[in-house]
């Protein structure tokens, strides 16, 4: 009994394959138990001098008495500046591949009650983070999370843009970011310090300006990013910021967006 | 030490993990999952890294680099979510 050619070769084809994911298996079984001896002969080692020592000696002078936010928007700024840059990079990626797919039908009685109760608390919370950041485990990128994760809702529930304002105000608060924290950086050029180095009597308000900036960047970029696609140009036209849209949006039913 | 070394070390078991099933499984979205157990063990590790000792302040710079590997590992993981989208929807 003859079989096609091509069968032949597909089976000799996967056999190869599971020959290779076998070999492999046995490589990295090899390999977790020699990164984890790796491991733990550095933590026998004893800590090291760190860049602790010095972040923590500074804190003072940068404006902020948490020393993660002092990392992020102080010291290491142009990181969190390029980070910023990244997100706006990956919403435009997903923009250009072209139009949002349809969103979710519109949500039942129960579901629209709790996002109307939820939504709300989920930006009163963001705020709260972005504030405390100064001070303890918080700040723009928890905040914007946050904000995001009301825009997700807002979609699940049946709004199909998230709650976002229309496609030209959604640009520039997609921008707000990278935008603020540019302009402070060259503005302090102006004023003879360093590209982004605060002055500290300024710097915490500056740092604030920033993370406030960041955050709602952050949260229209993730909630844009979830809708997944260049925003379709409906009539959207009164929207004075992206808070008042999602909480306002996953009220009231609007016939001219159900999708069937 | 040892809640540091068991953090960490489970951390680089997920990264081993994450990393055999990104090779080894072919859909794009078990490969997309497998990239973020290993971003997640990453993170375990640098989060582990920072610890000091008890009632001492962690080291803040592993922990600030941990939150924008996790914002860099969502908008590359929507942007790769969105693009194998795309291409289902071409075949």
């Amino acid at each position: 009994m003859k079989r096609p050619p091509d069968q032949i070769q597909a089976e000799r084809a996967q056999e190869r394959g599971r020959d290779l994911s076998l070999l492999l298996g046995v490589v990295l079984a090899l390999l977790g138990p020699a990164l984890l001896g790796v491991y733990y002969l550095a933590l026998q080692g004893g800590a090291e001098p760190r860049l602790a020592e010095v972040a923590l000696a500074r804190l003072p002078l940068s404006g902020v008495d948490n020393p993660v936010t002092a990392v992020l928007v102080n010291y290491r700024a142009y990181d969190t500046l390029m980070e910023l840059a990244v997100l706006l990079a990956a919403v435009l990626g997903i923009w250009s591949l072209g139009p949002a797919p349809a969103g979710f039908q519109r949500s039942g009685p129960v579901l629209a009650a709790m996002v109307s109760w939820v939504v709300p608390l989920l930006i009163v919370t963001g705020g709260y983070i972005l504030w405390v950041g100064g001070y303890a485990p918080g700040g723009a990128f928890q905040a914007g999370a946050l904000l995001g994760a009301a825009g997700v809702i807002v979609r699940l529930a049946g709004d199909p843009s998230a709650g976002l304002p229309a496609e030209a105000l959604q640009r520039w608060l997609l921008v707000l970011g990278v935008l603020v924290f540019t302009l402070v950086g060259l503005a302090l050029m102006q004023f003879g310090a360093g590209f982004l180095t605060y002055p500290p009597k300024l710097a915490k308000w500056l740092i604030l300006l920033i993370e406030f900036a960041a955050t709602i960047a952050i949260g229209v970029s993730l909630a844009a990013a979830y809708v997944g696609g260049k925003p379709a140009g409906n009539a959207e036209g009164q929207a004075p910021s992206a808070q008042d849209r999602s909480s306002s949006s996953a009220l009231g039913p609007r016939p001219s967006d159900l999708p069937q | 030490m040892t809640a540091q070394f068991l953090y960490g070390g489970a951390g680089l078991i997920l990264f081993v993990l994450g990393l055999w099933s990104f090779l080894v499984h072919a859909p794009l979205l078990r490969k997309l999952i497998a990239l973020n157990i290993m971003g997640g063990g990453v993170f375990h590790v640098l989060i582990a890294v920072a610890y000091r000792g008890d009632g001492v302040t962690p080291d803040p710079v592993p922990h600030a680099l941990v939150l924008t590997g996790i914002v860099v590992a969502v908008s590359a993981t929507a942007l790769a979510l969105v693009l194998g989208a795309r291409m289902q929807d071409e075949e």
